[in-house]
């Protein structure tokens, strides 16, 4: 077991010039900071970072940082590649060609300001800033200086994850958490606190359930999923909930493969066994939370046998994985983003957070922490939203006229609908798109080549990227550079703790996100951007309406700063969760709504009920017959996040192509050898990976890999973003009840080899350039 | 720390954790600036293949090449070798033989690798 004390006491903090943030060693400037993107996830680790002449030139994770300990990811490892990347944006360009053609020509960025202000004024003028959209990637370092961008500067009421339906990552769970807890929460594995595993209070989590994710290589939401591998050497106990066997699965207690888009009765099932069998916490039960008796009704219309017949497991498996869970306490849960991209989403997460909630993990150490952003620094997506017009923030495109849009619990707009505006004019038009850290067409976008099309009828793009991407080169008229991590100062709050990002150097004429929000946002409403520059916009953020009381370089001579609240547990005896300081939850009832009252009035079933995939072999047993595998996509690696690190040698040596992951039983059944290419269809559409073969996956279903396009082919074939895009068979507009959540992991297909000269004449990319989209099947 | 005291430095590696995750691989390489295909570090891999009813066998092992040098510049330093100190998974350390063989106690599964030096 890994020795946390004896790993702190070896570390020669003289070598790593504690308490300095930047110093000198021999001909490299060391500059201590953190990493968090472009490129990259949503982590911001710990790194030092050498640079000499203004160039970046090495990398190493920084040993005292207790967020990662300086231990890095192939991705920050490989930073400087990316950095110093010769195919990244130099210049701010503008098209000279039709779109779809490689023919740029270099403007300056006053010519850049004045064109793109000019339209923006233009647009404004005459149809309103809602017929501009602003368009959004996952939420990493953008995530409220883009927010404030178009809410304040644009003042747009439309921004977005364009193409992206159900609002299908992550912001479910903060919601649906919001409205059983009252606030969210993550599995402690010790990150409130600076001592980390060796505090006195944290205790090791007995079990943890991970649960439609492999944290290790996704490392999503602020979690770096190494932490529990830590957990794991110091006892934790794994279940792992994922239809693929992951590094998690091979080291569980109980491996549970389940039916893609079934775990909502999965979960509902245990709830069944652990009150069934008297395992659940009395006393937190009786004492904080509402709605016991009516869940304990429902749960009973789920008996074990029945959930296992939905979800394909074996009945005696869940029982055994309910009591392991209901009997180590602590116990937590590690949910991932398969919560979002089933049709069952919102009663998914309230059948987990009943799960942690009725054998009193919550708050616990160990268990379920609850925790907010850093010093209470929280604006996010609706950074800015107060410089909006009334009459402006009404325009908004909502979705359903009842339930979570419409109560205007999201704060970013319905993208159905805004599709829908994109290409019908209704209720009115769509007229420009400004994209700026995503691209769209080759990640998000469910139903790609109709997402291509709907932006092909915008008068005019401005695509924002560290990289001329698939999406930039089919529709942009503008193509700004943007900087990567070490070329911008910024600032981390997501959770804990409160982290500084230094400039340390710059690539050409890019510019940090920071500096693009704050000069474009002078122009268009100066008054709401009083900001002299990048680090006066951090100091008016971190200051707004947090508690922390320095400056940004106060913050950066410290690089990181804690925070108590994060590190405190059983805040609801404590009264520190609601605003009228008592004690208990900060929702309606103040105890934890096992039937919540949010729910119920957004129109959802307050209880949890499992709902069948769309298509399934339950649901479309004739669609089944012609497409008899499950597919799910969207499975990461360690060398890429989305679409980002695919120009990166390094990169492409240890990961070249696409993967679809299929059991051996399937790769027999239909004459599929190790890294065959295969193609993967529906009704819809098609793509091809390149076959690896696993026993360690359900045999019903096969695992696709998403974000891929080819940055070493031809640019007006769009960098071949279709060949191998699941997103070909997606569909956008299918969601859940609240308008939340999609099937898309939980697809039908079929599979067959590719054959050279056989069923490749054409490829998907030139099908949906050339051919206008996929025909066949329908 | 530093290797100036004559006795053999090793690397001893808790496999039974290593989660396959490249960084000592990639940590490697940059330090020693390796061309595409060369490693001082590198995984192989064993599974996952099923066992029995509940038991899966899935386990990566990094071998260590001749490329290996175990960071003398950093390890003058005070620093550890650069794939030990990014060792996600917490699974590797760098020190004597003698101390390294003390943590070989038999409840994980670990070896201890000692490079020509």
């Amino acid at each position: 077991m890994a020795d946390y004390k004896e790993f702190l006491d070896k570390i020669d903090r003289k070598a790593y010039h504690e308490g300095e943030w930047q110093w000198q060693e021999g001909e490299y400037t060391v500059t201590r900071s953190t990493q968090y993107s472009a490129p990259g996830c949503h982590n911001s680790c710990g790194v030092l970072l050498y640079t000499k002449d203004g160039k970046l030139e090495k990398v190493e994770g920084d040993p005292l940082n207790p967020f990662n300990n300086g231990k890095l990811c192939m991705r920050c490892l490989n930073l400087v590649e990316a950095v110093n990347h010769p195919d990244r944006l130099k210049y701010p360009m503008k098209r000279v060609g039709k779109r779809g053609e490689n023919k740029w020509e270099r403007i300056t960025w006053d010519e850049a300001f004045e064109t793109i202000v000019g339209k923006v004024n233009y647009y404004r003028d005459n149809f309103g800033p809602e017929s501009i959209v602003g368009v959004h990637g996952t939420g990493r370092n953008i995530n409220w200086q883009i927010p404030l961008l178009f809410n304040a500067g644009v003042q747009t009421p439309n921004f977005t994850t364009l193409f992206f339906t159900g609002f299908a990552c992550y912001l479910p769970r903060i919601i649906g958490c919001s409205a059983v807890i009252g606030d969210f929460m993550i599995v402690d594995a010790s990150v409130g606190h600076e001592d980390r595993y060796l505090n006195k209070e944290w205790k090791v989590p007995g079990c943890v359930i991970i649960w439609g994710n492999d944290p290790l290589k996704s490392n999503a939401d602020g979690f770096l999923g190494h932490w529990l591998v830590q957990c794991v050497q110091m006892g934790t106990k794994i279940i792992s909930i994922d239809p693929r066997l992951t590094w998690w699965g091979a080291r569980a207690d109980v491996w549970l493969p389940v039916r893609p888009g079934t775990d909502a009765a999965l979960a509902i099932g245990m709830l069944n066994v652990i009150i069934e069998e008297d395992l659940y916490d009395h006393q937190f039960v009786e004492k904080w939370t509402y709605g016991f008796e009516e869940l304990a009704k429902r749960v009973k219309e789920y008996p074990v046998e029945k959930v296992a017949d939905i979800c394909g497991l074996k009945a005696e498996k869940i029982r055994q994985a309910a009591r392991l869970f209901a009997k180590s306490k602590p116990a937590a849960v590690q949910w991932g983003l398969a919560f979002e991209q089933q049709i069952s989403c919102t009663a998914l997460i309230l059948a987990v957070c009943d799960l942690c909630g009725i054998t009193g993990n919550i708050d616990v150490p160990g268990g379920m922490l609850l925790v907010r952003h850093a010093f209470n620094a929280h604006r996010h997506y609706n950074c800015g939203v107060e410089h909006m017009p009334e009459e402006t923030a009404k325009k908004k495109l909502n979705g359903a006229a009842r339930g979570i849009q419409e109560n205007n619990i999201v704060p970013t707009a319905d993208t159905d609908v805004i599709v829908h505006a994109m290409e019908t004019g209704e209720p009115y038009q769509i007229r420009m798109a400004w994209i700026q850290s995503s691209n769209s067409i080759a990640c998000p976008a469910m139903d790609a080549p109709r997402a291509l099309e709907a932006l092909k009828k915008m008068e005019f793009v401005v695509v924002a990227d560290p990289f001329m991407t698939p999406t930039a080169m089919a529709v942009a008229d503008i193509v700004l550079p943007v900087g990567m991590g070490p070329e911008r100062n910024s600032l981390r709050n997501w959770w804990t703790p409160l982290r500084a990002q230094s400039k340390v150097c710059s690539y050409y004429e890019a510019k940090g996100d920071e500096e693009i929000v704050v000069e474009f946002g002078k122009r268009l409403n100066p008054k709401a951007f009083p900001f002299e520059n990048d680090i006066d916009m951090l100091n008016w953020y971190i200051g707004m309406d947090g508690d922390y009381e320095g400056t940004f370089e106060d913050l950066r001579a410290k690089t990181w700063e804690y925070w108590d609240w994060d590190a405190t547990y059983y805040k609801y005896e404590k009264g520190l969760l609601r605003e009228d300081g008592k004690p208990g939850f900060n929702t309606a009832t103040g105890k934890l709504e096992l039937m919540p009252l949010a729910y119920i009035e957004w129109g959802l079933d307050p209880l949890p009920f499992h709902t069948e995939p769309p298509e399934s072999p339950v649901t479309t047993p004739d669609l089944y017959k012609e497409y008899p595998l499950i597919l799910t996509t969207g499975a990461r690696s360690y060398e890429f996040f989305h679409t980002e690190h695919r120009q990166l040698p390094t990169m492409r040596e240890f990961h070249p192509d696409p993967l679809v992951q299929m059991h051996p039983d399937v790769a027999k059944a239909y004459g599929i050898k190790e890294g065959d290419w295969v193609w993967i269809e529906n009704q819809r559409g098609r793509f091809k990976q390149r076959a690896t073969i696993t026993e360690g996956i359900n045999p019903k279903v096969i695992s696709a890999e998403h974000g891929w396009w080819f940055p070493e082919q031809d640019p007006e074939n769009l960098y071949g973003v279709f060949d191998s895009n699941p997103n070909n068979l997606t569909e956008q507009g299918v969601k859940g009840p609240g308008g939340i959540g999609s099937p898309i992991k939980s697809m039908l297909c079929k599979i067959y080899k590719v054959e050279e000269g056989v069923n490749d004449l054409i490829s998907p990319t030139e099908q949906v350039i050339k051919l206008g989209g996929f025909k066949h099947g329908k | 720390m530093a290797n100036n005291d004559r006795k053999t430095y090793g690397i001893l590696i808790d496999y039974t954790f290593c989660t396959g995750c490249h960084s000592c691989e990639v940590a490697c390489k940059k330090e020693l600036n390796l061309p595409e295909g060369q490693y001082g570090i590198k995984l192989t891999e064993v599974g996952p293949y099923q066992i029995d009813e509940d038991r899966w066998e899935w386990v990566y092992m990094p071998v260590i090449t001749k490329q290996c040098n175990m960071c003398e510049e950093r390890v003058a330093m005070g620093k550890l070798p650069s794939c030990v100190h990014h060792c996600q998974a917490w699974c590797m350390y760098y020190g004597p033989v003698e101390e390294l063989a003390k943590k070989m106690n038999g409840k994980t599964r670990m070896t201890l690798i000692t490079p020509q030096q």
